[in-house]
């Protein structure tokens, strides 16, 4: 059941559920794909977030009738539109010493060694549920459980770009230098985002990501940060 | 090539065009003009295309200094400017040469003040605009507010053009604004008390309000169970109620997605008007048919269109 609902005279929530899970995030990718592939006129873009997308679109080229209408055969003829299978982003990171100064944090909480948290913390795929907070940020789903650490009482005033953290049950990445509370255990040599770069952001909605450790002379070699 | 310098930049000044557009999927926001309606017109006094860069300053004008020729255009907040010392009209467009200090002073009424220069500003393009992101230090002019020293490349513009505003564009502001808005997304999730607060009560823009958002004080609004909803995408002019109870508007900085329950959203015809407002100014909020806000748009363009041929 989709439900289109008007958020304001210039947009439109399409709205798959009222929770966070997987199943509706397909739901959402494939629509969201089809979306893309029908290019309605005078649509502006689209944000996707965990359980709805949000179409803003100009009122001076389509007005909400024929859109909600456009927006509707949408779902209707979903199901002869070929989904490609998301894609899988690797993302190298050197976990620990020198960039994962929170790392003992983590151990001294969690009660596991820096081993165990990184095998814990890379032999998951973790869903792209959405991107927002800052530029190029992800909201991840799909972390263990046994190494969610609270956030830092004091937060850093710089978190250098790149770095990976763990926030209660939440782990991310922090796409540019800012400041914040989170429990950072390593660092990607990778630039998640880029302005200069085509495409600026190397990460969209609907992607996996798959965290692997690499050696501190690979992170020098891959590094796209300083 | 010319320059422009800033001698001082007021209270706050930063480059802004129509805003970044089809990047908000990556978490940008859209930034830009907070009063589009007053770029557009500001460009169109010195000839420019209607979303090229200007220069915005809240509540106090910008002053500068051209070191060349060129043609300008002051529109926006009501503000006494002044060329080398003598009166400077807003509205329309005025020649200036190299050497002239423009100097503005507070704003009499409205917010921002948007400055045009013919042929535009020499900044490069961040996907897609010149907007500058204050917060995310991003775009416009070195991704930051001007400062006094600042010199920054300008265009040659090849035309000279003389144009003046018409007066029936020219927008009296008030310190007490009546805004338009359509029911928001979640207003099921008010009681009937607090949705009456909300349409029956004078709110008052708090110092706490910037380019991101307004933060309104007044009367509290109600809701029926709590505050929060999963976190999902924002469009300018969105109205949040947090669980404390008081609204905040999403202005042109503002994030991407948001976690609060949205009680309305403003219309898009009174988004500028909006952007003119400062604190301590006082709104109250009529609510308008989705249908009827679209026709209040398209006729707002249509005659802006005959106007501005």
């Amino acid at each position: 059941m989709i439900d289109y609902i008007p958020s304001g005279d210039s947009a439109f929530l399409v709205k798959f559920g009222d929770e966070i899970s997987e199943e509706i995030n397909r739901d959402l990718r494939a629509y969201f794909i089809a979306f893309n592939e029908k290019k309605i006129k005078g649509v502006i873009e689209c944000i996707p977030s965990y359980s709805d997308l949000m179409v803003l679109y100009d009122p001076l080229i389509i007005q909400y009738k024929a859109l909600l209408h456009q927006l509707k055969q949408i779902a209707e003829n979903i199901k002869d539109i070929s989904i490609p299978e998301a894609r899988t982003i690797e993302i190298p990171v050197l976990y620990g010493q020198p960039f994962g100064e929170d790392i003992q944090a983590v151990q001294s909480h969690t009660k596991m060694s820096e081993q165990e948290i990184i095998k814990a913390h890379s032999e998951n795929k973790y869903l792209v549920y959405m991107l927002g907070f800052t530029p190029g940020f992800c909201y991840l789903g799909g972390m263990n459980p046994q190494i969610a650490t609270p956030r830092k009482e004091v937060p850093s005033q710089k978190i250098l770009a790149g770095s990976v953290g763990i926030a209660s049950q939440q782990t991310g990445i922090y796409p540019i230098d800012s400041p914040g509370g989170w429990q950072v255990i390593g660092r990607t040599p990778l630039r998640l985002f880029d302005p200069d770069r085509k495409p600026e952001f190397l990460i969209q909605a609907g992607d996996y990501l798959k965290f692997y450790p690499i050696s501190e002379e690979d992170y020098h070699k891959m590094n796209e940060n300083d | 090539m010319g320059t422009i310098k800033i001698l001082n930049p007021g209270l706050l000044s930063s480059i802004q065009d129509a805003g970044r557009y089809g990047y908000q999927q990556y978490g940008m926001p859209v930034a830009g003009a907070m009063d589009t309606d007053a770029l557009q017109f500001a460009n169109w006094c010195v000839g420019n295309s209607s979303n090229e860069a200007c220069i915005e300053s809240t509540i106090i004008g910008a002053s500068l200094e051209f070191n060349c020729g060129t043609t300008i255009a002051l529109c926006g907040a009501k503000v006494q400017a002044k060329i080398n010392g003598e009166f400077a009209e807003m509205n329309r467009s005025l020649q200036v040469k190299t050497g002239d200090k423009l100097e503005m002073g507070n704003v009499q009424a409205g917010c921002r003040i948007y400055l045009a220069i013919a042929g535009g500003f020499n900044i490069p393009d961040l996907m897609a605009s010149k907007s500058t992101y204050l917060r995310g230090k991003f775009g416009g002019f070195e991704g930051k507010a001007l400062a006094s020293g600042d010199e920054i490349e300008v265009n040659e513009s090849g035309k000279q053009i003389k144009r003046r505003l018409p007066q029936a564009l020219i927008s009296d502001f008030s310190n007490n604004t009546s805004i338009r808005i359509t029911a928001g997304a979640e207003v099921r999730r008010f009681t009937q008390e607090g949705i009456k607060s909300f349409l029956c009560s004078t709110y008052t823009v708090s110092a706490q309000s910037d380019r991101m958002g307004y933060r309104l004080s007044g009367a509290k609004i109600e809701h029926t169970d709590g505050a929060d909803i999963i976190s999902s995408g924002i469009s300018t002019g969105a109205i949040q109620v947090p669980g404390h109870g008081a609204p905040i508007i999403m202005m042109a900085d503002h994030q991407t997605v948001g976690g609060y329950t949205k009680i309305a959203n403003v219309i898009a015809a009174d988004l500028p008007l909006l952007g003119q407002m400062k604190p301590g100014d006082k709104i109250t909020f009529k609510e308008v048919s989705l249908e009827k806000a679209q026709n209040i748009l398209i006729e707002k363009h249509r005659i802006r269109q005959e106007l501005l041929k």
